[in-house]
């Protein structure tokens, strides 16, 4: 007889157009890392709010440690030792550390807060799972690593044996990860069960000891991680097979488009971010760019884009010079940009998906007509919208649903679908499949190549090594705002890509 | 000279006790999230419920019950339109301002018969007003400074101090993070609101009780507005707000003693003009709290 820490048997939750959650079953056992995976909106959510409180079944069983129970809200379920950490960080940032793991929970005399206390509280829990956290320190001044221990403090601190953990590492770079799983690892030393959700499968393969895998709202499998392959739960996560490695042709590169010569530009703090950037990109090839995260990426595409000033340098697209131009102007040369950050460069959240196909390129007919003023045609817009939707699969398909309620995977699909549209010369596509779920990221890879085979030149930056060197004909790594080395993809091995990237050879 | 260098001081501190109430009240609500620029009127019908209450009842102290009672409640009606029905807080802030201004009239009409009211009692301590002594002294610093004092003290350590405190700040900052963790977002928000209605209220009867014995049709003046600066001047800090409360007043207190080169008026607007340079310099910079201005709704 297996010791559960959390069984889910048989839970139906059906919402007034959907089954979220079809007659699943969870088991997780005690002190183990449980991987549960599957694309967005597979119902993977929605059972973990049920387990945590924030929704009721309308059938089905709870147990937990062995006691059937049932949860009518989050305290409930605290109570009963789960604890979540959400995808996006539940922290006050003028707060210290201390404060924000307390609150709501303050030791006290007579309403006082007794600091020293949660100090030292906080101080212990941090020690004991080699957090290294200071209690006292304000969370506006910690990186987006430490807020993640912050918030694993905070479920600790109210006495979680089960931790739940929403896509941690979505907002992690790739040696956070690391220390990341070395965390996960000591929780469960200390005998805490973990339940992570996921979307990475190389992240599966690599911390968890068994992996649930859900679709369309059903459980699909269960299987030891040991006895499985990236290939098989990538199978069962979309229910056809993947293809993990993105098949491509061998590129047929033509002119330049592209050429980068001694770039230089400054970052936010007005501190040099490119140091003398070299680069070029020929029509029908991916250039990859690969690098830790802040050593320049973002500055780079940034003044290619028009949205920052180079202060050295020059950018030519097709031989004209383009640095110095406002962003529209250089939209307008052909240049199209996926941005790293679809919320905040990529989409207006609040308007329709419709509305969020034709940005940056409003102001052209057919989607305004002049009548004395421009005026724009709602007609022109939805037929647009609706072709692309169709074109890239969108879903849902209303052009007239705000963008704000789509998944990510279908929110980036409107940016990616929006810029590929108007088939510039210059594609740039920065972090483009970044909290998309593997069926999207499989059609968005195979988007870009087909941008490439159409003679567009590409340019994609991105975190994921396994990103760039399935999409790349040529991969640069970037460091500390200076290319440090070019290679091509079948000399580009992890390794040799990871010591460039730390800048060690 | 000492004579005017003290004159102006105690002039100075009369004229900060508004200020400060009314920022106080705006660093309490804002705090928590919520926009109250209601203050002004808050204050205007304090004053106006002080003067009526004492009146006709004959005791200050009633009086000025009545117009923290008043100014809670219009800070409750501000919470319910706000927090509970979600609606923008400028406009119900300006609501309530408007609604002050009529209504102040009104019932000075309608009470009175005339918008001028003299109060017929000041604010006594027992016993000690029999001193003579203490009676010259509160004759220039009023009972309620004291008070005053005793609050901006009190609301230091309750915001920063308490688990009132935090919970409050928190639903500022971030609402949603604090609910999560079991703190009762509109019940703080509620809390916030009424203790700062309350405490322009308060302002209202310093203003028509203590300061200029009387009740005049629109006696708060924008003190209510100068109360908002100098809560973001002293960056929604009890203490801050407090020293921009005597900045502000100093200006006023020094004004009949300067040289009539420049019009006064240039001289009424150095608290605006201050309050711009702090929110638009980059040193000293004030932060709001993060969600002020935003309803919260669970999803």
């Amino acid at each position: 007889m297996t010791d559960y820490a959390v069984e889910i048997r048989n839970v139906t939750k059906t919402f007034p157009l959907v089954t979220a959650n079809d007659d699943v079953t969870l088991l997780v056992e005690k002190g183990e890392i449980h991987a549960l995976v599957g694309e967005n909106g597979a119902g993977k959510s929605t059972l973990m709010n049920i387990l945590y409180g924030l929704l009721q079944p309308d059938s089905g069983s709870l147990t937990i440690d062995g006691k059937q129970v049932s949860f009518n809200g989050p305290g409930d379920a605290i109570t009963a030792g789960i604890g979540m950490v959400h995808q996006h960080f539940m922290l006050i940032p003028p707060l210290t550390v201390a404060e924000n793991v307390v609150l709501g929970q303050e030791p006290n005399r007579r309403g006082l807060i007794d600091m020293p206390t949660a100090i030292r509280t906080v101080q212990a829990l941090s020690d004991q799972y080699g957090l290294k956290v200071d209690p006292t320190a304000k969370v506006e001044t910690l990186s987006v690593g430490i807020e993640q221990r912050i918030e694993i403090i905070k479920v600790l601190y109210r006495g979680a044996d089960v931790l739940i953990l929403d896509e941690p590492t979505a907002v992690l770079a790739p040696q956070e990860v690391e220390e990341f799983f070395e965390i996960l690892k000591a929780l469960k030393a200390q005998g805490k069960t973990i339940i992570f959700i996921t979307h990475k499968l190389h992240e599966v393969m690599a911390i968890s000891d068994r992996v649930t895998v859900m679709r369309l709202g059903k459980m699909v499998g269960a299987v030891k991680t040991a006895d499985t392959s990236t290939a098989e739960i990538a199978t069962l996560m979309v229910g056809r097979q993947v293809l993990l490695q993105v098949d491509r042709g061998s590129a047929k590169p033509g002119d330049t488009v592209l050429s980068v010569t001694g770039l230089e530009a400054l970052d936010n703090k007005a501190l040099p971010a490119l140091k003398g950037v070299d680069l070029s990109v020929r029509a029908g090839e991916i250039l990859g760019i690969a690098g830790v995260e802040g050593n320049g990426q973002t500055e780079l595409v940034e003044v290619i884009t028009g949205l920052r000033p180079a202060t050295k340098g020059e950018v030519q697209l097709a031989g004209k010079t383009i640095d110095g131009l406002s962003p529209r102007a250089v939209r307008a040369h052909g240049v199209g940009h996926i941005p790293e950050d679809r919320h905040r460069r990529g989409l207006v959240l609040e308007y329709t998906v419709a509305d969020n196909t034709i940005l940056g390129i409003h102001y052209h007919p057919p989607f305004v007509k002049s009548r004395g003023v421009d005026v724009l045609d709602p007609g022109a817009i939805v037929a647009k919208a609706e072709r692309l939707v169709a074109e890239f699969d969108i879903r849902p398909t209303d052009p007239l649903n705000p963008a704000g309620n789509l998944s990510g995977g279908n929110q980036q699909k409107v940016v990616v679908a929006r810029e590929m549209d108007q088939q510039p010369q210059l594609l740039i596509a920065a972090q483009p499949t970044r909290g998309v779920d593997v069926g999207s990221i499989e059609f968005i890879h195979k988007r870009l190549i087909e941008a490439r085979d159409g003679g567009t030149a590409v340019l994609v930056i991105s975190a994921d090594l396994e990103e760039v060197l399935s999409l790349s004909d040529r991969i640069a790594v970037i460091y500390e705002g200076e290319i440090v080395g070019e290679l091509a993809p079948e000399e580009a091995t992890e390794e040799r890509l990871g010591l460039l990237m730390t800048g060690a050879s | 000279m000492m004579a005017t260098l003290w004159a102006i001081l105690a002039s100075t501190i009369r004229l900060a006790v508004p200020y400060t109430l009314a920022g106080l009240g705006g660093t309490y609500s804002e705090r928590a999230g919520v926009v109250n620029i209601g203050l002004e009127g808050q204050m205007l019908s304090g004053a106006f419920a002080a003067v009526a209450v004492t009146n006709i009842l004959g005791s200050a102290w009633l009086g000025l019950l009545a117009a923290i009672g008043v100014g809670m409640l219009l800070g409750l009606i501000h919470g319910v339109v706000c927090i509970s029905c979600k609606a923008d807080q400028i406009v119900s802030g300006l609501a309530i301002i408007i609604f002050s201004a009529g209504i102040t009239v009104f019932c000075s009409w309608l009470l009175f018969d005339k918008t001028q009211i003299k109060a017929i009692a000041t604010l006594k301590v027992p016993l000690l007003h029999e001193m003579d002594f203490f009676k010259a002294f509160f004759s220039q610093i009023p009972p309620l400074v004291f008070v005053t004092v005793l609050i901006v003290l009190v609301s230091h350590v309750l915001l920063f101090k308490t688990v009132i405190g935090l919970r409050l700040r928190a639903v500022g900052e971030y609402p949603k993070a604090a609910d999560t963790l079991g703190v009762n977002v509109y019940r703080m928000r509620y809390l916030a609101v009424v203790i700062s209605g309350g405490l322009a209220g308060m302002g209202g009867a310093y203003l028509s009780l203590e300061h200029a014995h009387y009740f005049v049709k629109g006696i708060s003046a924008g003190r209510g507005f100068i109360g908002l600066a100098a809560m973001i001047f002293g960056k929604w800090t009890p203490l801050g707000t407090a020293g921009a409360g005597l900045l502000f007043g100093f200006g006023e207190a020094v004004k009949p003693y300067l040289p009539k080169v420049v019009p006064s008026q240039f001289i009424d607007m150095v608290p605006y003009l201050l309050t711009i340079f702090v929110l638009a310099s980059a040193i000293g910079r004030a932060t709001p709290p993060a969600s002020v201005g935003i309803p919260y709704s669970k999803e």
